[in-house]
This record gives C-alpha cells, structure tokens and sequence, in this order.
C-alpha cells in the first residue's frame, strides 16, 4: 500500500552512503515474518540490499534514537522519516537533544501502517507470509490453503486511522509527494471519555491501568521521555517505583507520564503501539492536548523547531486557572 | 504454614559495639536480642544486614567463626544502608540474615600450606575472618605472611589488632605499607603491588588477594611475574544483591552466582568466566 | 480418558470450581487473553496466549514479604505469610506449563523460597493442547509437545467434545469429583494429537536448532561481535522479561505506608540499568551487556545450572510483544551459526 517503494529507499541510501554525505544509516530491518521489523543501522550497501525492508509494517518512529545515535558517532546518520515522525524529530530539537548537524533526513511518504493485531482479529495466527498489492495486504496462513485478502484501511494502526498530518514538518530532503495536514478525528475517543461520569470514567481507566505491568516500553519508546534519568528510576527521588504496589500507584506512573510529557507530547502514538498489555495510553496525552488547544489556542508539538508551548509561555491573554477549576462541573 | 527453611525473613540484630576504624570505615558487633552470636558462619562468608526503611545489603562477616560470642562487620560510607549504619549508636537494632555464600577452603586446600594474605583499603574486612581463624588454627597451616596497604595510616582497617596482636604472633609477619609518606609513619611506603614484588616471597605460598580493582590487576600481574599459578591465589568478588541465595538473578558472572558459588574464587576459576565483574 | 460436550464446560467448570478456585483464559474488552477467576458467564477463551504468562500465579509480580514495626532503636517483624487455598488453572498451554518447571528449579531449590512453595503446592494445573498455535510458536525447539502438554491433567478441545486425562494424583482426585465427565476411549484424541503434530511441523520456526547453545558455550558466545547488531535499538524497557514465563529475577523494595514498613518483591528485568548498579561501580555498562545477559542466561547460563534444561520455553510471547520485534529466535538465528541457516 505504500506509494514509495523499497527499491527508491535503498537507492537513497546506498547513494548517500557512497557519495559520503552519511556514515551510517537508521532504517527497518526485516525479521523472521514480514512484520517483525526491528530498527537497526545499516553501514554498508550491502547490509541495505540484503536486509533493509520498507512496508506497512514500518511503524517505528526513529526520532529519539537520534538522541544517543548522533552521540556516539562522528559522522553523520541518514534517518528516514515518515510525516509524523517529523513531529517528534522537530520536537527534540526544540529541546536541544540531538545534534541536527549530524543528520540528514530524508522526509518519506506514509500512507499508514497497518497492526498486526488487527490482521490477525480478520486471519487468525499461523500467518506465513503478507505481501501488499494496491490497495490490499495478502496473507498467507498455514492453516488456509488460499492466501486471504484483507484491507490495508481495515487493519490500520489506530494512530494512522486517526493521522494528523502527511505533511513533513522537516527534512533535508524529501523523496514523494508532500502530503497535507489533516483534519482529524482524533479527539473523539477523547469527548467519549470526557462525557463519561466521573465514575465511569475512573472505571474506564481503573480498567485498562491495572493490565500495566511497568514493563517502562511506552516511557523509553516515547520521543517526549529523554531524562537522562526518570525520576522513576531515580531512588533518591523518593518516588522511585519499580512496580506498582497498590492500584494508586498503577495510575501514579502513567498520570506523572502525562503531566510530564503535556505540551510536548506530538502524539505520534508509540505509547499504545508498543504497549504489550494494549493500554490507549495515548488517549491521556490527547486529553492534554485537547485542553491545551481549547484553554490556549491550536498547538501542535513540533510543527516547528522552537516554538514555545503554552504552558511555558506567559500570555496575558492566558485563561485564568478558576476558569479551568469551574470546568470540573461539565465532567471534563 | 509449611515448615522450610526461611531465606527471605531475617533475625533482629542489636549493635553492642561501634568502633572507629578509619575516617569511613566502622566495625559494628552485632549480637541477637538474646545476646548470642544470631548464627554460625565460615571465614569468607556474608551476611545481609538492613534496616526497615532504608535498605537491605550484603556484607562480609569480618570476625572470626571462632569467635562465638557475637559477629562483626567492617563496613565503609558508601551508599543508603551504609551512610545510615554509620550514624547508629548502640542499642540500635537491625535485622540480619544469612550465613550467605561458599566459604575459604580453609580446611581443605588451605591446610598444611603456608598463607600469603595481600590487602588493599577495606579488601582487609573479608580476609579478617580468615586470618584470625588461621591464626586460632595455626597447628593446621605453614607460616602466615600478611600484606596490607591503605592510603594512610589512618586509613589502614583493625589497626589496633594488627599492632597489638598479629604483630605479636610469631606464626605470623605483618607488612604494612602506605601510599604516601606521613609524619608518624616509620614503616613501609608505596602501593601494594610494588611492595609485594619487593617482598619477593616464596611460590609455595597459597595467596588471598582482596582490594580495589586496580589493585587486584597489577598485585595479580606481580604475583605471575614472581612465579605464582593462578590456581594458588583466591580472592572475592562484589556485585549487586538482593536475595542473598542465587534466585533474584542479578549477581551471577556467567553461570556462577556470586552470593552462592561466591564471593570466593581461585583466578583460574575466573578465567573460565566471562570478564563481567 | 474422560469427555464432555462443549457446551457442557461451562457446568463442569462449575463444578471444579466447588473442589477448588479456578482461573480460566477469559477474552477481555481488548479481545486478548487474561486469566480471570472463573465465575457464571465467563468463557473460555479460545486464544493461544494469554497476554501475561501463567507464572504471575507462583511468582506474582508483586508480593509482600513481611512488615516491620520500629519504635527508637527497636525493631519488630511481623510475618505476613498466611495459609493458602488450592486453586485449579485451567486451559494453561503446554509452554507455560513447562515454564513452571524451570521456576522450581530457581525457587525450590535449597534454601527453599517457601512464598513461592506455598503457592506451588497449591496450585493445580489443567493444561490444553494447542489446535491452532500461532507463526511465533517455537516450544518444539525445546521439546514440548504441545499436543500432549503436560500439568495435573491434560485437556483436549475439539469441535465437539473436551477431553480430559489426569497425569497426576491430585489431577485424578480432581476429576473423581466432576460429575458430567464420561469415560472414553482415546481414538478421538489421539487423532487430535496426530492433526497437531502436523501442524507443529509446519509452523516457520518448526526447524530451530538449539545446537548451538547450552552448557560449556559461555566464552563463545560471550565474545562474539554479533551482540552489538542484535542490542543495538534495543530500549531497554522490561517487556521481554516482563510478558516471559521463566524470566525469574526479582528485586526486594520496601514501601512505607506510615504506619510501617512492608518490605515486598517485585518482578524486576535484567535489561534495566539500574539491575546490577552497586554504589561501587557497574559490571554491566551498556545495554550490550544487559541484552546479552538475558539471553545467554536462558540458552547458556541456565542449561549449565540446569542439566542442559534451556530457560525458554518458546511460547513467542517476546517475539509478539518486544517492542522493536528483537527477541530470542532472532538471537538464535544470528548467533546459531550454520544450523540456524
């Protein structure tokens, strides 16, 4: 279903790598099946030829490897970005913690990646192979003789049914079509919770919290979370916590998580892609971002390198916090 | 409830006794709420010691098994369960538990062979136990040679006993040395590894060497170049616990688990294991 | 052999549930797995995995060990240990049920963990033999037959009927005291267990070789150069050991509710880098390190200590969840030299 093909990636690359522009170069690696893929740094055209691998299973935003990969390495890395990343990649240098010379970014075209998940509600386990062709994944399983065709739109990955932008925010150098910013429908889930009662709502949330098992995968995926040190971790923090031991401390970590990434959070939806126990951890951050845009304007976290959020940004025009307490008596 | 054998849940201790040993480093005695030594142990092996609230943590019992009045532990400033001890008086109760990890082969492979002890800074506290029940045990061993080197006099662990006894044991010749000279200071100056390969002892000798990293390497690198076999010399390792007894999964260098296989090992035993240590 | 219908399972549950607590596989609003206490309306869910492993039950992830009281320079200790009920897991798949063979090895052995015993010794397990297991299935590799799992007794599912044979006395006093369970001769799932072992034979990882690895293999495969590769984007986070059903490792903490200090266990993950820091220093520096302990514990370390047992069990639940997809059939592959080809 992707518009741009692996053949023009890897073309890319192997160009840049050999007219010296990168020493390295941050893509997919492809796995065992055709959707287990792993981002991996490939050195060399032949590494590139043999295991770089573009598909709809592509999923992983490598905006914050940046962080420790352009530490380490003295020259520079080529890292492909698809629109959302953009996001994360502009936000990160608004906040100073990667070095943009030592990158070079090639902005690429994303029409969705699809959840293994979601293929395997449609063709079960068991699956020996997907190929795309148009519009359509077909997967073949060892249970079905047949291979079994399902809809890429079908089996989307919730954060990509609910895009916010193909347009790329940055690049060095963009291979495609430029997309478009997208009015999305991404705060509906979000109204849905906030027209809850109070009590539904803490059912609701009791709910998907307590499957957390504080395996940390949706703090150190996350673009936002690059504290040398979490405060989670930090035992003369005096909140340090390994595990939750009672059901406040379930909530404990992912409400901190959210107030902590607020304003910075550009929703690109690692949180709940890797979560292992399915929690919509990204439904938090969207409510932070639905109150922010309401209480201060439209904001979008890393449109643009530099811009200041709002809630560290002092504006007399800025809502008064009774305004936000008086809020209480509609649920939200 | 099933009648096994506790491992998790430990004995209250009471601290009789705090002696000053250096500038960070205390030696607790510890007894039972009783009054009794709270259990027995082998030279070599470790205890956990915590206090409620603060933390739990591993620590070489540094008094001798043939002591059977009560168990001390040197223990240096360095951490919460450490920074705390070193502000209890006595009467301050904690709680203790082990014996924990494989003793010195004191009376196997050590038996009949003289003894050549090498220590830096509080490297001394886990051979403590296995000098003095060598000492106690002297029909059972050849001559004891001791090394030891802190940064300073002041810095050097159990000076007291070292001057006023082992000193004074004719089984026994103690080598003290220093890194730096200092006014009052009339013995030996310099690092331990140079003073060892000056010394030039004898390869009959079985070593137990314990101190800091650095100091392990080039006393280890002397030892070699003076004619010792890595199966001759024994030291003791340090890593991260918490359990004590080989099922919290954190102290293991490749398949040994340090607080159970450990903390003691011969280097050729070491040098069947991954460098991870 | 004993048998009952399908849409009978719910009233022998029923029943079983009298002798005992049952905890059953139950689909949950996210449509995956859970193990639930069973209760009228509950269904078995028809999933391979459940989303956490079975060994919460023995080895939960958090559990309080004891409670102190200090007053001055006193301290008291109050064991909280307390008698425990049997209770019957049902529908637990080959894989985890093996998987609890590899905990007793680390928590039964001398001293003896009597948390973990105490649950252990109460527990009774009802396996399920695997009709449709999944591409990321690889149990065979370590010679689990998942049409022939083992526990206190096995079940089989077929379209019609659930099979049930006891391996054990407590699995045989167990069904003595369900009434609805039929005698039967064992054609039907003997054919069931023919029909699986065709289909294990064509899963993808069918042909991995354990050859490679195992006791005696820790210098190789300690400095081999293809750890950096498989380690490099790994994050760090705790999923792999947190969804593995014999990842075992633990960290005690305390908590202090103000009224005094419970001191308890808690899962805790080799890949965090706080696992092994000691005020003094860190054996293990980088994430290369700590990826590479997780695995050579299960393929090297732990077969040595073990008898050549491997510490996987292969129910791929880190090949489903590793966020970056890295898991150990890949370290297998990539370190495996020829026979993983």
């Amino acid at each position: 279903m992707q518009k741009i093909t692996l053949e023009s990636l890897v073309e890319k690359a192997v160009s840049l790598l050999e007219n010296g522009t990168v020493t390295s170069v941050l893509g997919w690696k492809k796995g065992e099946f055709d959707y287990d893929i792993t981002p991996a740094v490939f050195e060399s055209a032949d590494e590139l030829k043999k295991d770089f691998v573009w598909n709809d299973f592509c999923g992983a935003n490598f905006s914050k490897y940046l962080v420790s990969k352009t530490c380490k390495s003295e020259g520079k890395i080529l890292v492909f970005l698809k629109p959302c990343d953009t996001y994360s990649f502009n936000q990160l240098l608004t906040e100073h913690r990667f070095d943009r010379e030592k990158v070079y970014a090639v902005g690429i075209p994303c029409e969705g990646m699809a959840d293994i998940n979601k293929v395997k509600e449609v063709v079960g386990d068991g699956i020996s192979k997907i190929e795309s062709n148009g519009d359509d994944l077909v997967v073949t399983t060892i249970y079905e003789d047949a291979p079994v065709k399902v809809t890429c739109k079908d089996v989307l990955a919730e954060r990509c049914v609910n895009c916010k932008s193909k347009r790329h925010v940055a690049y060095d150098e963009l291979l495609g079509e430029e997309g478009e910013v997208i009015a999305s429908e991404r705060f509906d889930e979000v109204e849905r919770l906030e027209k809850m009662t109070p009590e539904e709502r803490f059912a609701f949330w009791q709910n998907e919290l307590s499957k957390c098992i504080r395996c940390n995968a949706c703090r150190d995926v996350c673009p936002a979370c690059t504290c040398e040190k979490c405060v989670f971790d930090n035992p003369n923090s005096g909140v340090e916590n390994k595990a939750a031991s009672n059901s406040f401390e379930e909530k404990m970590f992912h409400i901190i998580r959210a107030f902590h990434v607020a304003g910075r959070c550009t929703d690109c939806g690692e949180c709940s892609r890797v979560c292992p126990q399915n929690i919509p951890l990204h439904l938090l951050n969207r409510k932070f971002i639905k109150d922010i845009n309401e209480f201060y304007g439209e904001y979008q976290a890393g449109a643009e390198v530099g811009l200041r959020a709002p809630l560290v940004d002092y504006t007399l025009e800025d809502l008064e916090p009774g305004e936000v307490f008086d809020r209480r008596d509609n649920n939200a | 409830m099933s009648n096994v054998s506790e491992t998790l849940i430990p004995k209250i201790g009471v601290i009789t006794d705090v002696r000053i040993d250096t500038p960070d480093i205390k030696t607790f005695r510890v007894v039972t709420p009783d009054g009794v030594k709270p259990f027995d142990h082998r030279p070599g092996q470790c205890a956990m010691l915590s206090v409620p609230g603060v933390g739990e943590a591993m620590f070489s019992i540094t008094s001798s098994p043939t002591n059977t009045e009560f168990m001390e532990f040197s223990i240096k400033k360095c951490g919460c369960v450490t920074d705390w001890l070193h502000q209890a008086e006595v009467g301050q109760q904690i709680t203790i538990r082990g014996p924990y990890g494989t003793p010195f082969p004191v009376d196997d492979e050590f038996a009949g062979k003289n003894l050549l002890f090498i220590a830096g800074g509080v490297g001394l506290a886990p051979l403590r136990s296995v000098i003095n029940y060598c000492r106690h045990y002297s029909d059972r061993y050849g001559k004891i040679d001791i090394v030891y080197g802190s940064r300073s006099k002041n810095d050097l662990l159990d000076y007291k006993e070292i001057v006023d006894e082992w000193t004074k044991d004719a089984n026994v010749d103690v080598h003290l040395t220093i890194d730096n000279p200092q006014e009052g200071w009339d013995g030996h100056v310099g690092f331990v590894p140079n003073y060892v390969k000056e010394l030039g002892f004898d390869t009959d000798k079985t070593v137990i060497l314990c101190g800091p990293p650095i100091m392990i390497k080039f006393t280890l690198d002397g030892l070699c170049d003076l004619g010792f076999e890595k199966s001759q010399i024994y030291t003791t390792l340090e890593m991260r616990m918490k359990c004590g007894v080989g099922k919290c999964g954190r102290c293991n260098v490749g398949s040994k688990y340090i607080c159970k296989d450990g903390p003691v090992f011969r280097f050729d035993e070491l040098d069947e294991l991954p460098d991870e240590y | 052999m004993r048998k009952c219908l399908v849409e009978d399972i719910n009233s022998v549950l029923a029943q079983i549930n009298k002798a005992a607590k049952v905890y059953l596989p139950v689909d949950g609003t996210d449509g995956k797995a859970r193990f639930e206490e069973w209760a009228e309306g509950k269904e078995w869910s028809n999933a391979l995995n459940t989303e956490r492993s079975a060994k919460d039950f023995f080895f939960p992830q958090t559990e309080n060990l004891m409670e102190f009281k200090t007053e001055g320079k006193n301290i008291e200790i109050i064991d909280i240990r307390s008698d425990k009920d049997d209770f019957v897991i049902f529908g637990v798949r080959g894989c985890d049920v093996r998987s609890f063979d590899i905990l007793d090895r680390v928590f039964l052995v001398e001293p003896i963990d009597s948390f973990y015993k105490a649950r252990r010794e109460h527990g009774i397990i009802i396996s399920v033999a695997c009709g449709r297991p999944s591409e990321t299935c690889f149990c065979g590799a370590f010679g689990i037959d998942a049409s022939n799992p083992a526990g206190d007794v096995t079940v089989w599912r077929t379209k019609e009927a659930v099979y049930w044979q006891s391996n054990t006395d407590k699995g045989e006093e167990l069904l003595k005291k369900v009434e609805g369970l039929t005698d039967c001769d064992e054609a039907a799932v003997e054919e069931e267990k023919a029909k699986i072992k065709k289909i294990m034979d064509k899963l993808p990882l069918a042909n991995l070789s354990t050859e490679d690895f195992g006791a005696g293999k820790t210098m190789e495969l300690f400095d081999s150069d293809k750890w950096k590769d498989l380690s490099e984007s790994c994050l760090g986070c705790g999923t792999c050991t947190f969804v593995c059903p014999t990842c075992q490792c633990y960290d005690i903490k305390e908590f202090n509710a103000g009224k005094g200090v419970v001191r308890f266990r808690c899962w805790d993950s080799c890949m965090y880098s706080d696992f092994t820091q000691m005020s003094a220093g860190q054996p293990r520096l980088s994430q290369l390190e700590r990826f590479r302990q997780r695995f050579m514990h299960k393929l090297v370390y732990y077969p040595e200590r073990n008898d050549g047992i491997y510490g996987c069990v292969g129910c791929g639940r880190c090949l489903a969840k590793c966020p970056i997809s890295m898991n150990i059939v890949k370290v297998m592959k990539s370190l495996g030299g020829k026979d993983n080809e």
